[in-house]
């Protein structure tokens, strides 16, 4: 499955805006992605090991806090998105 | 579908029937619509990078009333996307400029400017005054100021914001949708998402999210089409791709949930943990030196190493000469530097510097400063020929 990166934490995944894994929950697929770009833990996880508050993550077009969490069944051809918030407007 | 109050009702006069006549041949807007755009109320946060195509084209599409916040000046470093603003304008209030091109494009238009920041003691009354906020500030404790401040009053609240590249737009509407809350509950702690100060944006982004958010504002009004509630968009400009996202109102939100336990404004600079002037960890017995102090023991010889912890393409617009090791980069390739010797760091401004002066000396160097006010410091102070960004 693909996980898109957003742009302010490419800087931590060798600048890719998506990196392809096989996992079978999203908490596989999230694993799969810092053990590979492990710089990548400390902006998603707390450090009691939870999914910090201001970044989201989406199957595809629903929110994983709607569906079963990180415990979210995935398969090939989906999609995870993360997204954190940005604030940028007036510059 | 989510509409705003009921407007009072207003007519049109010969001009102005003119001036409309490409929406009054539409059966979406027609005298109906336009009408009710001309009696509508939008207060715009920001007269920046959003704020400039939004006003542009509100003002443009006939919204009677236009309440502009914003108590900058322009810079030079505004015009690359505040379109707005001109050459001309650069020192002048934002207001003043936002104000006389609002006029300049349409004089029916009631333009009322509010020089001013917002905070928890005026963004209610400011609110109540208008039928829809459209939020482009730069910075989160005003976004959840903004957000919670349409929630108490119930104002639809358009909201858009710009990373470099990226954008994301969404109605966030106080009964039919979630709110900005329901989405992020918590903002990030501070310096681990740039600004677009230090991350820099695409010009033309704030146009294409700004226009976005005029396009929702004016469906709103005309209660026609179908807004982005409960939709958050996603634009890529860099790729051309345009994502959507499914919203959820959060039951358990604190400020629009059933048990709600904010029911009036806070203070959201400390929700956002910003206490007072940013300062770095450790910052209390930070090492710093002038940008004189060094040119000065440069000029006498001394053995001094500069450390340029700016991105390479900073260091193409202008540089020290200084050995280039990006922030990011510092903790892979510490041992490219040699800890007996003075070494002082510097960023654009100071406050990446800071953080690798900090880094360096939990690693053990003593000899190493951060130079206060970064290489923008040494344009002013030192070297007036080095271009500034």
């Amino acid at each position: 499955m693909k996980i898109m990166i957003p742009t302010p934490l490419r800087q931590y995944a060798d600048k890719k805006d998506a990196v392809e894994v096989n996992a079978g929950t999203v908490a596989e697929a999230l694993s799969g992605l810092t053990s590979r770009h492990p710089e990548l833990r400390q902006h998603l996880y707390t450090d009691d090991g939870r999914l910090r508050a201001f970044v989201n993550v989406y199957l595809n077009d629903e929110d994983i806090r709607y569906l079963s969490k990180e415990q979210t069944l995935v398969k090939d051809g989906d999609t995870l998105s993360i997204v954190p918030s940005i604030a940028g407007g007036i510059g | 579908m989510a509409t705003i109050t009921q407007l009072e009702p207003v007519t049109l006069c010969k001009e102005e029937i003119l001036r409309y006549s490409r929406h009054l041949i539409m059966p979406e807007v027609g005298m109906d619509g336009q009408t009710k755009l001309k009696a509508a109320k939008v207060l715009c946060i920001g007269a920046g990078g959003l704020g400039s195509p939004l006003a542009l084209y509100l003002a443009a599409a006939g919204v009677g009333t236009l309440g502009v916040v914003d108590f900058d000046v322009v810079d030079f470093t505004n015009l690359q996307r505040q379109i707005i603003h001109t050459t001309a304008d650069v020192g002048r209030p934002k207001l003043d400029s936002a104000a006389e091109k609002i006029k300049a494009i349409n004089p029916y238009v009631e333009v009322r400017p509010f020089e001013t920041r917002l905070t928890s003691a005026n963004a209610l009354d400011l609110f109540r005054q208008f039928d829809i906020v459209v939020d482009g500030t730069d910075n989160f404790p005003t976004r959840y100021l903004v957000n919670d401040a349409c929630v108490l009053t119930g104002k639809p609240n358009v909201y858009g914001s710009i990373f470099r590249f990226e954008g994301q737009v969404s109605v966030f509407a106080t009964e039919a949708g979630p709110c900005y809350r329901c989405l992020y509950p918590e903002p990030p702690p501070p310096g681990l998402v740039p600004s677009c100060a230090e991350g820099g944006v695409l010009g033309i982004l704030p146009g294409l999210i700004g226009v976005m958010q005029a396009t929702e504002a004016i469906k709103l009004i005309l209660g026609k089409g179908e807004p982005l509630i409960g939709r958050l968009l996603l634009v890529d400009a860099l790729a051309m791709k345009f994502r959507e996202l499914k919203l959820r109102k959060n039951p358990d939100c604190p400020v629009c949930g059933k048990n709600r336990t904010i029911t009036e404004l806070i203070d959201y600079n400390q929700f956002c943990g910003i206490r007072g002037e940013e300062k770095p960890e450790g910052g209390s017995k930070m090492p710093e030196i002038s940008v004189e102090e060094l040119k000065r023991r440069q000029d006498a010889g001394e053995d001094i190493l500069v450390l340029d912890v700016r991105e390479p393409h900073e260091y193409q617009i202008c540089n020290l000469g200084g050995h280039l090791i990006p922030l990011n980069d510092l903790p892979k390739r510490v041992n490219e530097l040699d800890s007996s010797r003075e070494i002082v760091a510097h960023c654009k401004m100071g406050g990446r510097s800071a953080k690798a002066v900090d880094f360096l000396r939990q690693a053990g160097f003593t000899k190493v400063k951060n130079l206060t006010g970064g290489i923008n410091a040494w344009a002013d102070k030192v070297d007036p020929k080095m271009p500034k960004y």
